[in-house]
């Protein structure tokens, strides 16, 4: 039976296609039809799809479709085709549901820009490339989402182009993401040699078939490095995380699809779905976890000191995939995955109404501008109250129960320490969030009074500014101007209606997964835990190796109070952070000036750009300008060639003249390399 | 007595010639200031007759001229790339002859002369031969590369070009010399078996070195590189076009033949150190070039390291690889060329990367064409310049080339950065002076829908031209 | 008689003369007839080692490179007119407008 997956990707690319070629000369309520209509109905499909897994019999799990062979080189090939499991399922789900409410949102958020219909043309790339990458069936079509989300990216996080920052910012993006995209890419190349095949379904058995690599590092192992450095680049994890704050020069939905919810969520995906490999190499592995683990943390801590709001939201979406890389290190696949989901719901939701409260307050991102918005904004501040106590992880929000499952996963495998800097790193997202909570939405409102809006220009002016076409920047800035005169306001319905949902799903999307030690089914674990059995990868050998099930015996009552310690840690931070920045603002004011030197290595972020910048990028430029530039073309070769000048005038007077571009200096590099070549063969002749 | 199988297995050259002295003899009859198109239509005509001529092949291979000529797989495959960069090239042609007032109707014969000396560089199997089709493309590229009469760049770049091409040459050709001393024959076939049956002498390995130099200079490899960015900025757009393909493709055709066909000896470190050279001086170079033109020279140098990254593995999975490689970059940088030499407008005076700046929104399906080339170029999927990188890279590390290979994947993604700038100048920059786009005319059209297509094509379907290169990696080990 | 040595030494002589030539030299006139020595200390390789294996391939290739050689030399001289018409100079070291 088919099921016709390849519909499900092909239908946002049609309204990429409809909107990027025509769009320009349509009108908004068009675009907006066509943008909504191709994402809609993905989601659509991708409920009917749902359910008609739920209908297959575990047999027939993975469901797999091959519609065309791609290319086939000899003995190796790789096909055109999907792939089915309960993973691809849930990932489907997420990016679709997910996608759609953002681009709901979207209508109402970028209604002021110009560009409008390249915006929609580059959201529905996105999703096509996104639901290409979750989708297929062999890793080289997944690449192909895997570079392509990351082109979609790229453009929109400068889609406000004429920000020098936000061209900036995406070309950093980019480039980031290539490095860990040729990580990725050798890891396949390994695949490819050893194995000879990318298609999931025979790559499995064939891996099943190693041992695991405990004591000597083998060929899985460097395969899992490989990809821990693809999925560093992609899911912003140390070392490769710089980009992810920088993109929040981008629109606010796009960080909320892109940067929160799906796109930065490739690389614990594509770590869950090669978890043969992982299963088999510890060290890579352990790598996962503690790399996973210290960026928890190390974000964590820079996002207590931030003060765009934004920025505060991006490097909480770097701790919080810093856990789901510590669950997959500590091989609970199915708490990585989970988190991701939740996470997906209220990381969505806090940028949502954080894009709300910008629109608000007519571009203002400062926290330090804001305050009392309460009142102003009641249907944001509600949904960002669900979302914030969602990702501080407090019972009963849907944050609490996946990253529960995955502190519990990390003691209860014996990683401690792990465990430790995770239960910490807990309270710290509690702290962060709830004073963002309180900057935004308790005490006086400390932006421009709306009346005397000599300051409220300014964040005009910068709203402005975020507009994309020339022709269009003078509409936009009355429209924006329009608006950002008045006081705080709440956002239209078409913004408010998707933040509800999302609210509601971060209220009650970690149900699904309750603990048995909380009287739970788990019918989250127990849906997905199939596909990361050993025995699914090998269908017709599914009683050689047993399910790696946890066991049951495990105490109830200690999950109970770890729980509860991390929950404990977690109303610490609410009440820190109630302390500092509701009932005693000035304190924070004292307390940084006391800190000092730490308070301010934070709110550099650890200067990693500056190091990055002196150590990698100022280097090459150097190496190519005074080596290989001044140094061996202009100074070396045309030098030596001019050994022959006689007298010191001449040699200058040649210096002069004789730049580069000269064709003796050039029959000099011939000549040099002809000599080297010539001794080199005649070495190797005579040897 | 010569069959007459043997004409048709150099009939594309036979009938690409023909089309060429037609176009000759017709240049005289046309009024002296009318445009040149009518000659352009022959030599379109011509290309198109040499294709079918090409397409007929397959049933007649074999050799012919006594062990001159080899027709199979991997000759009609780069007889097909050649033919199509020569049909995009006059078709891009027709329009930049008329901007930049050049009314010399020898111009499309020279086209074609040139390409009938890269398609026999790719069949000919006997070195005598193959010195002749390399001095056929290469001189008709030296008259070429100075067609904008009135340029004192041009001229400087046909100038460097010739003296610094017959100084290569003359390299190959000691090469020549020595290996007919070594091994008492000029023919490939002939040399293989001497390198089967017999121990290589220190002149052999010699003459293998020197072969190098010379080939090495022509595909544009470091350190033989350094003419690339000079003539490439002073040649006309559509000039560079083909060579920076063609001749390229059919010089890496022969380099293909002399150092497997034959089975030369000791050449291994020796492409390995040209290659790792090649990609890393071609892309530090190009990080800070400022003229479009030069910015493609030093790339063309980098991708030419990627080539031969592919050399240096295994033969079984580095042939077809390189063969796959040369197809697509010439997809894609013919098509580059192709949108460089349409906006470089009278004079070529826009070429610079502030001339790009807004080019996204004064001509969007110009800007967005060359955008795919350039992101074909970085080696995004779906393009034919992914599945090139990826094909060669995974050949090198199948071969263990472990050093190489990630040389080659650093390499790839310096290169990101330059390409991305162009296309960051085209959509994210606002122009200072209105460089003026007219309008895409019915040639350039064809030719530009030609190479994405086919930089498409490659990317989406591989699949049989992968099969056709593996194919011809057979032909030519056999 | 003269041993091929001689001869193979001789042509390498008049080859790298010939580089030097390219290299040193700045009339492009000169560069250019550089060139031409490098290919007739070729040429002499080629004769010699002709003549040594009795091998006719060696002789034909002579005359085909002096034929490529005459082409070349008719090309390259109109390209030095091109060259000399718009900057005025036959100093190779002048014609370095393109460079960096």
């Amino acid at each position: 039976m088919s099921m016709h997956l390849w519909i499900i990707p092909l239908l946002p690319l049609a309204g990429a296609a409809v909107n990027g070629l025509l769009g320009k000369r349509f009108p908004r309520a068009l675009v907006n039809a066509i943008a909504l209509g191709f994402t809609a109905a993905p989601f659509a499909m991708a409920l009917w799809v749902a359910a008609q897994f739920a209908g297959l019999s575990p047999d027939q799990i993975p469901h797999i479709e091959r519609y065309a062979t791609w290319l086939s080189a000899g003995a190796f090939s790789a096909e055109y085709g999907m792939y089915l499991d309960q993973l691809s399922v849930i990932m489907m789900l997420v990016v679709t549901g997910v996608g759609f409410l953002i681009h709901v949102y979207s209508v109402g958020y970028m209604e002021h820009e110009g560009g409008y219909y390249r915006y929609f043309a580059y959201l529905n790339i996105f999703m096509f490339f996104m639901l290409t990458l979750v989708l297929a069936n062999n890793y080289l079509l997944m690449f192909v989402g895997w570079e392509g989300v990351g082109l979609a990216s790229y453009l929109l996080i400068g889609f406000w182009f004429l920000k020098k920052s936000a061209a900036d910012a995406g070309k950093k993006a980019f480039i980031t993401n290539r490095v860990g995209d040729f990580g990725f890419l050798i890891a396949l190349f390994l695949l490819i040699k050893h194995f000879g095949t990318l298609q999931y379904d025979s790559l499995w058995p064939l891996i099943s078939r190693y041992p695991v690599e405990t004591g000597a590092a083998g060929l899985l192992t460097a395969i899992g490095l490989l990809m821990l450095v693809g999925a560093t680049g992609k899911s912003a994890q140390i070392p490769l995380y710089v980009w992810l704050p920088d993109a929040m020069e981008g629109p606010t939905p796009v960080s909320a699809l892109i940067h929160a919810a799906t796109m930065v969520t490739a690389g614990v995906y594509m770590v869950a779905r090669s978890h043969l490999v992982f299963n088999r190499a510890p060290d890579a592995q352990m790598a996962v976890a503690v790399i996973g683990t210290l960026t928890a943390i190390f974000a964590a801590s820079i996002g207590i000191v931030q003060t765009d709001i934004k920025k505060v939201l991006a490097y909480s979406t770097i701790s919080q995939l810093g856990y789901m890389f510590m669950a997959c290190g500590v091989l609970d696949y199915v708490g990585g995955i989970f988190h991701l989901m939740t996470h997906a719901f209220f990381k969505a939701l806090l940028f949502l109404a954080a894009g709300s409260v910008i629109h608000g307050l007519g571009g203002e991102q400062d926290m330090r501008h804001m305050g009392g918005l309460r009142k102003y904004l009641p249907y944001t501040f509600w949904s960002m109250t669900i979302a914030t106590f969602a990702i501080a992880g407090l019972p009963p929000f849907a944050g609490f129960f996946s990253k529960d499952r995955i502190l519990w996963s990390a003691w209860s495998s014996g990683y401690h320490v792990l465990w430790l800097v995770g239960v910490i790193t807990a309270g710290m997202t509690s702290f962060y969030m709830f004073r963002l909570w309180f900057l935004t939405f308790f005490g006086k409102y400390r932006g421009p009074n709306p009346e005397t809006v000599a300051h409220g220009h300014d964040a005009d002016a910068q709203h402005a500014g975020h507009t994309g076409a020339v022709q269009d920047a003078k509409d936009a800035h009355a429209a924006a101007g329009s608006h950002g005169h008045r006081s705080p306001h709440e956002s239209p319905w078409v913004m408010v209606v998707p933040l509800m949902i999302l609210a509601l799903l971060s209220l009650v999307g970690g149900w699904a997964g309750v603990p048995h030690s909380l009287h739970g089914s788990d019918r989250f674990g127990t849906f997905l835990s199939p596909a990361f059995n050993e025995a699914s990868a090998t269908p017709g050998a599914a009683a050689a190796t047993p399910a790696e099930a946890k066991p049951e015996s495990e105490d109830n009552s200690t999950e109970l109070a770890f729980s509860s310690i991390s929950v404990g840690l977690a109303a610490l931070g609410f009440l820190a952070a109630w302390w500092l920045y509701y009932k005693r603002p000035e304190l924070p004011e004292r307390m940084a000036k006391a800190a000092g030197g730490l308070y301010t290595l934070l709110l550099d972020k650890y200067k990693i750009d500056e190091l990055y910048g002196a150590v990698i990028i100022q280097p090459l430029i150097l190496l190519s300008t005074n080596v290989f530039w001044k140094g061996i073309d202009q100074g070396l070769i045309d030098r030596a060639v001019d050994g022959s000048a006689t007298d010191a005038r001449e040699a200058s007077d040649a210096m002069r003249h004789m730049q580069s571009g000269n064709i003796r200096s050039y029959a000099g590099w011939v000549a040099v390399g002809a000599a080297a070549v010539i001794a080199f063969m005649v070495w190797r002749g005579v040897r | 007595m010569i069959p007459a199988v043997d004409y048709i297995r150099i009939l594309p050259e036979l009938v690409l010639s023909i089309f060429g002295i037609i176009v000759m003899m017709v240049d005289p009859v046309l009024p002296e200031q009318s445009p040149k198109k009518p000659l352009g239509v022959i030599a379109v005509i011509g290309v198109l007759a040499a294709l079918a001529a090409t397409a007929y092949q397959p049933g007649f291979y074999g050799s012919a001229f006594y062990n001159t000529v080899s027709v199979d797989t991997f000759s009609v495959f780069f007889h097909v790339v050649v033919l199509l960069i020569a049909l995009v090239v006059i078709l891009i042609s027709f329009e930049y002859l008329d901007v930049q007032r050049i009314r010399s109707g020898e111009y499309y014969a020279l086209v074609l002369f040139g390409t009938v000396g890269m398609m026999l560089m790719s069949a000919a199997v006997e070195l005598v031969l193959i010195f002749i089709a390399l001095e056929i493309s290469s001189i008709s590229t030296y008259i070429l590369a100075g067609m904008r009469r009135r340029a004192a760049e041009s001229a400087e770049a046909s100038l460097k070009y010739f003296l610094l091409g017959s100084f290569a040459t003359a390299f190959f050709l000691y090469g020549v010399a020595l290996i007919f001393g070594a091994t008492g024959t000029t023919n490939v076939y002939g040399i293989a078996h001497y390198f089967q049956t017999q121990q290589a002498s220190v002149l052999a390995y010699l003459a293998v070195g020197l072969m190098f130099v010379g080939l090495g200079f022509k595909v544009a490899s470091a350190p033989f590189h350094v003419w690339t960015p000079d003539v490439y900025e002073g040649s006309p757009a559509p000039v560079v076009a083909l060579m920076s393909t063609g001749p390229k493709a059919a010089a890496f055709a022969v380099l293909l033949r002399v150092l497997f066909a034959t089975g030369a000896p000791g050449w291994f470190w020796m492409v390995w150190v040209s290659a790792a050279l090649s990609m890393t001086l071609g892309n530090i170079g190009a990080l800070v070039q400022q003229n479009v033109k030069r910015l493609l020279a030093y790339s063309s140098i980098a991708h030419a390291g990627y080539l031969l990254v592919a050399f240096a593995a295994a033969k079984q999975v580095g042939i077809s690889a390189a063969i796959f490689y040369a197809a697509s970059y010439a997809a894609m940088n013919v098509g580059a060329f192709a949108v460089i030499g349409h906006f470089a407008s009278e004079g070529e005076k826009y070429v610079t990367l502030d001339d790009y700046a807004g080019l996204g929104r004064r001509s969007p399906l110009l800007a967005a064409t060359l955008t795919i080339f350039l992101l074909s170029l970085i080696g995004i999927p779906v393009t034919g310049g992914f599945f090139a990188k990826f094909y060669v890279f995974s050949a090198a590390l199948q071969s263990n080339l472990v050093g190489l290979t990630i040389i080659g994947v650093i390499n790839s993604a310096i290169a990101a950065y330059y390409y991305l700038r162009v296309i960051v100048y085209m959509y994210m920059r606002d122009e200072r002076v209105e460089a003026p786009v007219a309008r895409i005319p019915a040639g350039l059209g064809v030719g530009l829908a030609i190479s994405l297509v086919a930089t498409i094509y490659l990317g989406v379907m591989p699949g049989r031209v992968l099969d056709y290169a593996i194919q011809s990696a057979q032909d030519l080990l056999k | 008689m003269v041993p091929l040595s001689y001869y193979l030494v001789l042509s390498a002589i008049l080859f790298a003369c010939g580089v030097a030539g390219f290299l040193i030299k700045r009339n492009i006139i000169t560069i250019f007839l550089s060139i031409e020595l490098m290919l007739n200390g070729v040429n002499l390789s080629f004769v010699a080692f002709a003549a040594q294996l009795n091998k006719l391939e060696g002789h034909i290739f002579v005359f085909f490179v002096m034929v490529v050689a005459a082409a070349e030399a008719a090309v390259g001289l109109a390209i030095i007119i091109a060259v000399f018409r718009t900057r005025e100079t036959l100093n190779v070291d002048r014609v370095n407008l393109l460079k960096l």
